[in-house]
C-alpha cells in the first residue's frame, strides 16, 4: 500500500463517519495490496477475489470498531490473513484434491541448481515458486510474518491457532522454504566440525 | 560441553531475523561450523527476500474494484432498509405506548371524577 498513512487516516476518520464515498476511496486506493496479500495467501487468482471481497465486506461492516491503535492498512492485512483462513479451511472440508502436506513435488527449478543452491538474482522468482510448494497453514504463517511482519499473537489470533503454535510453523515454514531453495544443505546425520 | 549443529538448527532463523542472540557456546560452534555459516547466509537471503516481497503489488483482473464497491452499494443499501424499518417499528411501538398511557391516564382521570361525584351525593 504506497498511500501515506496520514491520507489513509482521514478517509478512515471520514468513512467512520458514515461517508460511503470515503470508503470507496479506501478501497480503491488498498485494493491491489489486499488482493496481493490474499493471492500470496491463497495462491489462486480466483479464491483471491473472493477474499478480498470478504474482507472489504468484513472491513465496511467492522470499521466502527476500528479503534486506530493499527495501521488501517495492518486492520486489512489482519482482516484478509482471517477471510483467507476461513476461506481456505471451508474449502478443504469441500474438496479432497489438496496434496498432503510434506509430499514433495519435483520441479526442474529445484533441481536445476545443484552446486550453489539459488543466486540473489534467481532467489526472487525461485521464492515464488517454493512459496507456492508450502501447504496453506505453513505458507500464510510465513507470508504473515516475514513479509508483512505481523507480530506472533496477531497472526494466531487471525489463524485461530495458539502462539507456539505460529512460531512452531513458523519454523518449519523457514525450514522448508530452504530446503527447497538450498536442497544441498539438508541436513542428515550432520555434525559440528 | 560442545554443541550440535542440529541443536541450534531451530534457533538460526530467528538469528537470521535478528531475533535472538545466540548463547556463546552456540556462536562459537557457529564460528567454526562451515554448515551452519552457510545455513545462517541462506536464511538471511531468504528472508531479506521475502521482506523485499512487501513492496511488490500483484494487480488483479479488471473489474475487481467495480465488483466490491458493487457489493458494499448493495450492503449499504441493506442495512439502510434495515434502519428504516427497526425506525419505523420503534415509531410505532413508541406510538403504541404513548397511546396506552393516555387512555390509562384519562381512565383514572374518570374514575377519580365518578368518586368525587359519587362522595358529593352521599353527603
Amino acid at each position: 500500500m504506497n498511500e501515506s498513512p496520514e491520507e489513509l487516516d482521514e478517509l478512515v476518520v471520514a468513512a467512520r463517519g458514515g461517508d460511503r464515498a470515503a470508503f470507496d476511496e479506501l478501497v480503491r486506493r488498498t485494493t491491489a495490496s489486499t488482493y496481493t496479500l490474499a493471492l500470496r495467501l491463497t495462491n489462486n487468482e480466483e479464491d483471491a477475489r473472493d477474499v478480498t471481497q470478504e474482507a472489504y465486506m468484513r472491513a465496511y461492516r467492522g470499521l466502527k470498531n476500528y479503534r486506530g491503535d493499527a495501521q488501517f492498512t495492518t486492520w486489512l492485512y489482519r482482516i484478509t490473513a482471517n477471510c483467507a483462513s476461513t476461506f481456505l479451511t471451508t474449502r478443504r472440508r469441500h474438496r479432497h484434491d489438496e496434496f498432503p502436506e510434506g509430499l514433495e513435488l519435483a520441479d526442474a527449478r529445484a533441481q536445476t541448481d545443484v552446486e550453489g543452491g539459488a543466486s540473489n538474482a534467481d532467489l526472487r522468482e525461485q521464492l515464488d515458486w517454493a512459496l507456492a510448494q508450502l501447504p496453506p497453514r505453513l505458507r500464510a504463517v510465513v507470508v504473515l510474518r516475514d513479509v508483512y511482519d505481523l507480530p506472533h499473537e496477531a497472526i494466531a489470533s487471525e489463524l485461530g491457532i495458539s502462539v507456539s503454535a505460529a512460531k512452531v510453523r513458523l519454523h518449519r515454514a523457514r525450514l522448508k522454504l530452504r530446503s527447497t531453495l538450498y536442497p544441498e544443505l539438508d541436513r542428515v546425520d550432520v555434525r559440528a566440525v | 560441553m560442545s554443541v550440535r549443529c542440529d541443536e541450534i538448527d531451530i534457533q538460526l532463523s530467528e538469528v537470521a531475523a535478528g531475533n535472538v542472540t545466540l548463547p556463546r557456546a552456540s556462536r562459537r560452534h557457529v564460528e567454526g561450523c562451515l554448515r551452519c555459516q552457510a545455513e545462517l547466509v541462506q536464511y538471511r537471503r531468504i528472508l531479506a527476500a521475502l521482506r523485499a516481497m512487501r513492496t511488490e503489488v500483484l494487480e488483479p483482473a479488471p473489474g475487481l474494484i467495480a465488483d466490491i464497491l458493487t457489493q458494499i452499494e448493495v450492503a449499504g443499501e441493506r442495512t439502510a432498509i434495515r434502519s428504516l424499518l427497526n425506525n419505523h417499528k420503534a415509531a410505532y411501538l413508541g406510538g403504541l405506548a404513548a397511546a396506552t398511557a393516555a387512555g390509562a391516564a384519562g381512565a383514572i382521570l374518570v374514575a377519580s371524577r365518578n368518586r368525587r361525584s359519587r362522595v358529593s351525593l352521599a353527603s
